[in-house]
């Protein structure tokens, strides 16, 4: 008996183990994606630039910025380190190792500041992505020559740079406040974060209102009829279909059959306000259940109506239950891409949009895009908007605890 | 109440010119057409119909700016300025009318109103009528959904065989431009992506319901609430990562990982395996399994429980002999319904499964999934009548019916279940 007892208990035992080994095996596998992400994302947050001395004296006021011939000030200021460099593919793949977006910066540089024509200063000038992740070390020299992005000459020369003392590591502001670009080190998120914002404010607009109108409908004014389950059954069937559908619909009908453009936040946020829909009905629907049936039944007595009932003494109290199911509902949206990339907003888009139907991308699609790049810098870029995306999310669904920990009414 | 008697005046005057806006918005692009054609000219005409179609959206696109159309060259000046007359004169027309109408009801209105008219009665039936539109716009999407999957797909089945699709075993969309290269009609047979989502559905079923389940039980019956307390939220977040993220974690880490643990042991392993999608996905799906199959051990009688620990039996043994059993048909659709997530869900499979289409059973294999395809097929640019792009949408269709039947089977099964405990 009492062996048998031992036995039970160790079977015992082990079935807690079973149960707690479970839990710790998702809290791992946590833990690993997002270590791994802050890890890989280590190099996107700083980007290597060299302090160019850029001379303007030969250039006059009365020039136009258009024929100034900026790459060829910045070539030359590169090229006085190297004076013993002549051979023109030489110099070609010496000047490979600074960002082509130099130039560019140098022009709006002096275009805002005209100032600075006619001077000699020092301008601040970005690495590409194969030098900078050289100097964070990520560039192992002990491979032969062809198996890496460099080679000896230009690891050499980039060597000799660094004992330049100009060379700087700086943190990286095109990440955050650029928008899209094929140059790892001139790309950012912050198009991409504009275009979800866009998008999910299309989102709201549509499917909050619609959302609740229809669970107070659905709630208290329908008639059980026929009609009104099937509206049920159909509501709660919406929300268990594959968001990519959603995508299809959005394809067949907005674009292909009322002719909207593609890639615009209109588009997406419409098609996301499809699939938040179900989601905010339900949640209010079983917050409005809540509210118990006396506060109902007391201002029926004191003669207010139906509708009175819903929005001076229903509503407010379901409120916060409501705004929760809203959150959540549009956090899962923020971070949705598959219904996106069917309707086009998976374009590769530099401007920052500004409108609704400004061509746009989105937080979670340029992750796919960038995921899909070929250069190395990429994953870290990739990473660090994935940290984004993520703290951004547990921003929003905290916020949504919050709040129905403050408002949340208890009977 | 006089609030009443404003708003019956005010969604009087202005419900039904914005019904009428809606409908002038619907037939706005055939009343252009309508105004435009006339003024195309022979030469437009005889260069054809994409010419035509182009010109038609140049004029209509830029109707409204008199120098833009007259610098196009379509058009001769007098014409434009005639084209766009006639345009302003519409719209002054539609607005102006609509004004009048909205004056008149209000009017109209306005005048029924006395201090024992019953205002607040005849405006929330209006309301209600509001409320009542507003819920079908879900049942709207739904029949949306249908119609446009089923169209596109009746026209896919004109040009495919609906046998070669539903039971063909070699799939390359790839249509050939010129009739004669090799390969020049794709075949779309579609067995292949149903195995290749299968088997990743397997291998992510493998990992989820397992770990779900005793996560669900061990939250539900041993863990101390502060416990509870601190390991919810883990499963919580695990549940609103977004798949892209785990998509990216996949293709980037565990593809990687799971081909040098396959070299180690002397197995070759695509780097685009099934397994490794498959985990990934496996645990995006562990919270779906956990939270409703706790919910639903929670919802079994306590009266049940308590008789069979009253009966000396341990812990473990009422989860598997008395709570299991009686809470099986809720654990039956909580793994339906994750399932039916895992057949769904995109870009985990988009990122980290592979493209070409393999039959086979072999998880260290590259295969493709159904959701795989829609998105290759559908990402760019790309024509609404070549098979390629209506196969996409013959496959959103058998999705969307696969998944449907899962989720209509598993709450029927919740339904049945909670009819005999509540």
């Amino acid at each position: 008996m009492s062996k048998n007892l031992s036995i039970r208990h160790r079977a015992e035992k082990r079935f807690i183990a079973y149960g707690f080994i479970s839990l710790i095996l998702a809290a791992t596998m946590l833990a690993t994606i997002i270590g791994s992400m802050i890890y890989r994302s280590i190099p996107a947050y700083t980007n290597y630039s060299i302090d160019l001395e850029i001379n303007m004296t030969e250039i006059s006021a009365e020039d136009e910025f258009e024929d100034i011939n900026f790459r060829g000030i910045i070539r030359s200021s590169l090229f006085s380190f190297f004076p013993e460099v002549e051979s023109r593919s030489d110099k070609r793949k010496l000047f490979k190792l600074i960002s082509s977006s130099a130039s560019y910066t140098l022009r709006d540089f002096i275009i805002e500041n005209p100032s600075y024509i006619n001077k000699k200063f020092y301008f601040n000038v970005l690495f590409t992505d194969d030098s900078d992740l050289f100097y964070k070390g990520y560039v192992d020299t002990s491979l032969s020559e062809s198996e890496r992005r460099l080679d000896n000459q230009e690891v050499a020369w980039l060597n000799e740079l660094k004992n330049t003392g100009r060379v700087k590591n700086k943190i990286s502001k095109n990440l955050f406040l650029n928008g899209d670009s094929r140059e790892p080190e001139v790309a950012g998120f912050w198009g991409a974060t504009i275009g979800s914002l866009i998008t999910i404010s299309v989102t709201l607009l549509l499917s909050f209102p619609v959302g609740v109108l229809t669970a107070i409908y659905l709630e208290n004014f329908a008639v059980k009829n026929r009609i009104t389950d099937f509206i049920e059954v159909n509501i709660n069937n919406l929300a268990a279909v594959p968001s990519i559908i959603f995508g299809l619909l959005g394809l067949a009908v907005f674009i292909n059959f009322f002719g909207m453009p593609r890639s615009i936040p209109l588009v997406g946020g419409l098609v996301l306000s499809l699939m938040t829909l179900p989601t905010i009905i339900i949640a209010t629907r079983s917050s409005l259940q809540s509210v118990p049936p006396s506060i109902r039944e007391a201002a029926l007595a004191m003669g207010a109506s139906e509708m009175q009932v819903v929005f001076q003494h229903l509503l407010p109290s379901a409120l916060p239950g409501i705004f929760t199911g809203t959150i959540i509902g549009l956090a899962r949206a923020f971070g949705e891409s598959a219904p996106l990339l069917l309707i086009g907003m998976v374009a590769f888009i530099v401007d920052i949009p500004a409108t609704f139907t400004d061509p746009a991308t989105a937080l979670p699609v340029q992750i796919y895009i960038w995921a899909d790049s070929p250069e190395r810098a990429f994953v870290a870029k990739t990473s660090a908007a994935t940290l984004i995306l993520i703290g951004l999310l547990i921003l929003i669904n905290l916020a949504a605890v919050l709040l129905r920990k403050r408002y949340e009414v208890k009977w | 109440m006089p609030i009443y008697h404003g708003l019956y005046v005010s969604l009087w005057s202005t419900l039904l010119p914005i019904f009428l806006i809606i409908l002038l918005l619907f037939f706005k692009d055939s009343y252009l057409n309508y105004i435009v054609i006339p003024f195309l000219s022979e030469e437009t005409i005889d260069l054809g119909i994409d010419e035509i179609l182009y010109v038609k959206s140049f004029l209509i696109n830029n109707i409204s700016s008199l120098s833009t159309l007259i610098s196009s060259g379509f058009i001769s000046e007098g014409d434009a300025n005639l084209l766009v007359e006639k345009y302003q004169e519409s719209r002054v027309v539609s607005f102006s009318s609509l004004v009048l109408l909205s004056i008149i009801l209000g009017f109209v209105s306005y005048k029924k109103l006395s201090v024992r008219y019953d205002a607040r009665r005849r405006v929330e039936r209006i309301l209600k009528f509001i409320f009542f539109v507003f819920s079908t716009i879900a049942v709207l999407t739904t029949v949306g959904i249908i119609f446009s999957l089923i169209f596109e797909t009746l026209r896919f089945f004109s040009q495919v065989g609906f046998f070669d699709f539903v039971f063909g075993t070699h799939w390359s969309p790839q249509t050939a431009i010129r009739e004669d290269q090799v390969g020049s009609s794709g075949s779309f047979g579609s067995i292949p992506l149903f195995t290749g989502t299968l088997l990743i559905t397997a291998v992510a079923m493998s990992i989820a319901a397992p770990l779900g389940l005793y996560s669900a039980i061990f939250l539900s019956q041993y863990a101390k609430p502060k416990t509870r307390d601190f390991l919810k939220p883990i499963l919580e977040i695990l549940a609103g990562i977004p798949t892209v993220v785990y998509g990216f974690f996949a293709a980037l880490t565990v593809g990687p990982f799971v081909r040098s643990c396959g070299e180690y042991i002397g197995l070759t392993v695509a780097t685009e395996s099934a397994l490794a999608a498959g985990l990934v996905m496996g645990v995006m799906i562990i919270p779906y399994v956990s939270s409703l199959s706790d919910d639903v051990m929670t919802a079994v009688p306590l009266s049940l429980r308590d008789g069979s620990l009253a009966l000396g039996a341990t812990k473990a043994e009422t989860v598997k002999k008395v709570i299991i059993p009686a809470a099986l048909p809720g654990i039956v659709s909580a793994l339906l319904l994750a399932i039916s997530r895992a057949i769904g869900e995109t870009m985990i499979v988009v990122m980290a499964a592979g493209l070409a289409a393999n039959l086979t059973a072999n998880p260290l294999s590259a295969v493709t999934t159904v959701t795989v395809q829609i998105v290759t097929l559908l990402v760019g640019d790309q024509e609404f009548d070549s098979a390629k792009t209506l196969a996409a949408f013959a496959l959103g269709l058998m999705l969307f019916v696969i998944t449907l039947a899962l989720n209509v089977f598993a709450m029927i099964i919740v339904r049945r279940y909670r009819e005999r405990y509540e």
